[in-house]
């Protein structure tokens, strides 16, 4: 059977630089870190007080009380973008068949506050379980799925991939296949996480993943510089609309650009720490550009996992010189981490969304926080440090790696009729 | 209105996010105030919690009504 092609035609993003797509953008190009002190919890006695979270958020901006008080924040996230990409790709038009429009999100941990407080909050008492009815359906990672659906009425395939910071990109390429294979019209797919919490901050620090750089938030998230000491964790959420190219033409919407292949791969190695030559990573890229029917030369930008880890960068950027040869020196890569941080299940959202508003721009956004070399990356590899570059961006790849192994590519595309 | 009836229209307020003027004794959690069926649970829970006392499930299937939430408090708080 043919396959369809695939197009994106709505985008939504609140992330730590800001609560709209355009925020996040002009932060990108501006090479703004969203890194400050964490205002959530008393983070006084943990080694990490810092953490990217979205600034200024109110839920009752967005939510009346009853309808906010029943979703963790990861799930108000995803109500949040997904409204944005609605509005951006006009979903809301009654004409469409809810039926072939479904949401498929990513999300690596779920309700984390939620589950935090409810323990808490048991283990504080007589032993009598006094748990709250919305416990389990606020905290459970695919409920963000249901209540997109449940607000929007898109009554097509719903379900949320589970992958550590792999899982939008997961979400992605599920969605791109189900489209392709004629499954749906239309997906709402993404991600959203909002794991800085004492558990989650804790947590990360308990497996020395996290910077501690506490006198320096904003300069903490550093990918591919020498003096990286771990990722900053970060929160928020982005949506992006994949829809069939024939009935995105048919009812005139805008297009974005093309998806035009998805990569899955497993480390097989080790639960937290990615295979030291960069193995996964490397067959996660030709498994995408294969799927893409592509050449490596024809790739312009990569943004890459890139957290900012000893490990993790080295892995990846051996991965990058292996797959791409020669041309890896032409490429621009860049890691919007440094910017945003760490948003785990998430991250393979906003980087798409990154992605996607390169091609549209032409503009590479930048690696900020580059002060020194690290003889462990070749010199010739552009990693696009500390600024922002122009580039006419036909073809993006951007990957994201989860704790258990799992890494994913996707490959996004100029659109043209 | 007696203290009970107060703190009762007090968490329904804020529980299900209703105006204090549709609080009136006759007014169902399901059919006027918009609560589904893990609302009620919730609710149930919140007077448990707040007044002290355990409700069985039986007697919760009874308490459907502002009115009859505060009688059944007004019986059984400690």
């Amino acid at each position: 059977m043919e396959l369809k092609r695939v197009v994106v035609t709505g985008l939504g993003a609140i992330t730590p630089l800001g609560i709209t797509v355009s925020e996040y953008w002009d932060g990108l190009v501006n090479g703004v870190s969203g890194a400050a002190p964490i205002t959530r919890f008393d983070a006084s006695k943990f080694k990490t007080k810092f953490a990217c979270e979205v600034k200024g958020y109110h839920p009752d901006q967005y939510f009346d009380r009853k309808e906010g008080r029943k979703m963790d924040l990861f799930s108000q996230f995803a109500v949040i973008v997904a409204d944005q990409a609605v509005q951006d790709a006009r979903l809301d038009d009654e004409s469409l068949n809810k039926d072939r429009i479904g949401v498929i999100w990513g999300s690596g941990i779920g309700g984390l506050r939620t589950f935090q407080e409810e323990c808490v909050a048991f283990a504080n008492g007589d032993g009598t379980p006094r748990f709250n009815p919305f416990f389990i359906p606020k905290m459970i990672a695919d409920i963000s799925a249901g209540h997109i659906s449940i607000k929007y009425g898109f009554r097509g395939p719903n379900f949320v991939t589970v992958s550590a910071c792999a899982s939008a990109t997961n979400a992605l390429i599920d969605s791109f296949n189900y489209i392709r294979l004629g499954m749906a019209d239309v997906i709402m797919s993404g991600g959203s996480e909002a794991a800085v919490t004492e558990a989650g901050v804790g947590g990360f620090n308990a497996l020395k993943a996290l910077s501690e750089r506490n006198d320096s938030p904003e300069t903490a998230s550093r990918p591919f510089d020498k003096d990286r000491d771990g990722f900053v964790l970060g929160e928020g959420a982005a949506a992006i609309v994949l829809e069939e190219y024939e009935h995105a033409k048919a009812r005139g919407a805008k297009i974005y650009a093309e998806i035009i292949g998805g990569g899955m791969s497993a480390d097989a190695y080790h639960i937290t720490a990615p295979h030291p030559d960069g193995l996964g990573a490397r067959n996660v890229m030709q498994n995408a550009l294969k799927d893409a029917g592509i050449k490596p030369e024809e790739v312009d930008y990569i943004n890459v996992h890139g957290t900012s880890t000893p490990l993790g960068d080295v892995g990846e950027s051996k991965a990058i010189e292996h797959v791409f040869g020669e041309h890896a020196y032409n490429l621009n890569i860049s890691s919007t981490k440094s910017m945003t941080g760490h948003l785990l299940g998430a991250a393979g959202a906003i980087e798409a969304v990154a992605s996607i508003l390169a091609i549209q721009n032409g503009i590479v956004p930048p690696t900020i926080n580059h002060f020194t070399d690290d003889e462990e990356f070749n010199p010739k590899l552009n990693f696009t440090f500390n600024q922002a570059q122009k580039r006419d961006v036909n073809i993006a790849l951007s990957n994201t790696f989860g704790f258990g192994g799992h890494n994913t590519s996707v490959i996004f595309r100029k659109f043209v009729d | 209105m007696s203290e009970i009836a107060e703190k009762v229209r007090a968490i329904i307020i804020d529980k299900l996010g209703v105006e204090e003027s549709e609080v009136t004794p006759e007014a169902s959690f399901t059919n006027d105030l918009g609560a589904d069926s893990l609302d009620t649970v919730e609710l149930i829970m919140e007077f448990e919690k707040e007044f002290n006392v355990s409700i069985p499930d039986d007697q919760a299937e009874n308490i459907a009504t502002v009115g009859q939430a505060i009688s059944y408090l007004e019986e059984h708080a400690k």
